[in-house]
């Protein structure tokens, strides 16, 4: 007991740096989904063109290879960031991605006459995505940005290949200096703590859409 | 009055609407009647500005309109939709009052007061607060009819408003129509069931295949 008390500020603290890249990648990269999903469905090919293939890059590269790029790759164009702005805009670009497929599926499942009812009520088009075309997407789209949002919390852990120090490298140090199996136990609690949070929020998110079909 | 001239309209090369004109008085009921693919839907969905027209005018109350790009806040046509395309995520009151206190910037007391009078008159009380999955296709549809109304269109469109129904609803639809008749809406109907037709129009418009 007193050991798990010595090692767990420094567990807590790669709790927080693996909390913090969670949330502003969340904060950042779903509303960056929406645009390049709106984006995917648009009728001006050129642009969908760019997305597809900024998603096919993003998507058919490791993320661990895009953390590398970013933070190691980069600077020998002369292009410099501090690791932490690396990791979040490798996360962010790489799960922006993700949620823009998720988001594009969603809108194309709407109907058409969804927005040509909306049309001729003379809502503009802003006004229709707001009302009535997002909430129904968010709907749909729920469980799969659920799924992706659990994979985030664990895929942070690949950070620690730049050098940043989350919760797996706390106590992966731990185990390595101390040579025992407690460090790792307790991380693996952590994070079906941090996953069993992120679960009860969704479901409480899809009740909250539950009242209408 | 709404007056259409040479309304000329095609899709993809193909010439769907030649040179139609048609002119439809106030309080009048037009139907548009004639076989699948002639046209009906693509002559309504030009009026309420859903298709571009390659060709023609329209003329409302003898002054030149563009149905397709009509401002914000002149709500010439309703349409009912022949699936209705109720907003599955409001309530029946908030299906109606949505359009009138976005865009006309009603305010949520009167959009509300005026709905539920709108859905008293066609015997949809105690539904206000029901979402669209809880109805029946006969209330979908009159809570799509209440929708186009609260914006208060000088005239009220429907594509096909019996094919989503039992046959035996055809008959309060046809009442329905005549009733705003009385109130003095003037109404298109697009639809291919001949005996509905000549039950509600004061006018029958046959489109045929080019």
């Amino acid at each position: 007991m007193s050991y798990i008390l010595q090692i767990l500020p420094s567990l807590l603290s790669g709790a927080q740096m693996t909390l913090s890249i969670f949330f502003w990648t969340i904060i950042v990269a779903i509303p960056l989904g929406i645009l390049v999903g709106l984006g995917q469905t648009s009728r001006f090919k050129p642009l969908t063109w760019l997305l597809n293939f900024y998603v096919w890059l993003m998507r058919g590269t490791p993320l661990l290879l895009q953390l590398i790029f970013v933070f190691y790759g980069l600077p020998l164009l002369g292009i410099v960031f501090p690791r932490y702005d690396a990791a979040l805009i490798a996360f962010i670009l790489n799960y922006a991605a993700y949620f823009a497929e998720i988001f594009r599926g969603g809108l194309q499942a709407i109907p058409v006459g969804q927005y040509e009812s909306a049309k001729v009520l003379r809502l503009s088009y802003g006004q229709t995505l707001r009302k009535i075309i997002i909430p129904q997407v968010v709907k749909i789209v729920l469980p799969s940005i659920g799924n992706e949002v659990i994979n985030l919390i664990k895929d942070s852990s690949l950070v620690y290949v730049i050098g940043l120090g989350d919760l797996l490298r706390a106590g992966n140090v731990a185990t390595a200096r101390d040579v025992t199996l407690v460090p790792l136990v307790l991380v693996a609690v952590m994070y079906l703590l941090l996953t069993a949070v992120c679960t009860g929020v969704l479901r409480l998110l899809e009740r909250h859409y539950s009242n209408w079909r | 009055m709404l007056e259409i001239k040479n309304l000329t309209k095609t899709y993809d090369g193909k010439l769907i609407l030649d040179h139609v004109n048609l002119t439809i008085k106030d309080d009048e009921i037009l139907t548009i009647v004639g076989p699948s693919g002639a046209g009906k839907s693509t002559l309504l969905r030009c009026i309420s500005g859903l298709e571009k027209i390659d060709g023609g005018t329209f003329l409302l109350n003898g002054e030149p309109f563009d149905p397709a790009e009509t401002k914000q806040s002149e709500a010439v046509i309703g349409v009912v939709f022949q699936d209705f395309q109720l907003f599955p995520n409001f309530t029946v009151l908030q299906n109606v009052t949505l359009a009138p206190t976005t865009v006309l910037h009603v305010s949520a007391a009167d959009a509300n007061r005026e709905a539920r009078d709108l859905l008293d008159r066609l015997n949809l009380n105690g539904k206000e607060d029901l979402y669209p999955y809880e109805l029946s296709g006969g209330q979908k549809q009159r809570v799509a009819i209440v929708r186009a109304l609260a914006m208060h269109p000088q005239i009220l469109c429907y594509d096909e408003p019996t094919s989503a129904l039992d046959p035996d609803l055809r008959q309060e639809v046809a009442k329905i129509i005549l009733g705003l008749k009385q109130d003095g809406m003037t109404q298109i109907v697009v639809t291919h069931d001949m005996d509905f037709a000549s039950a509600v129009a004061d006018k029958m418009l046959r489109v045929e295949p080019v």
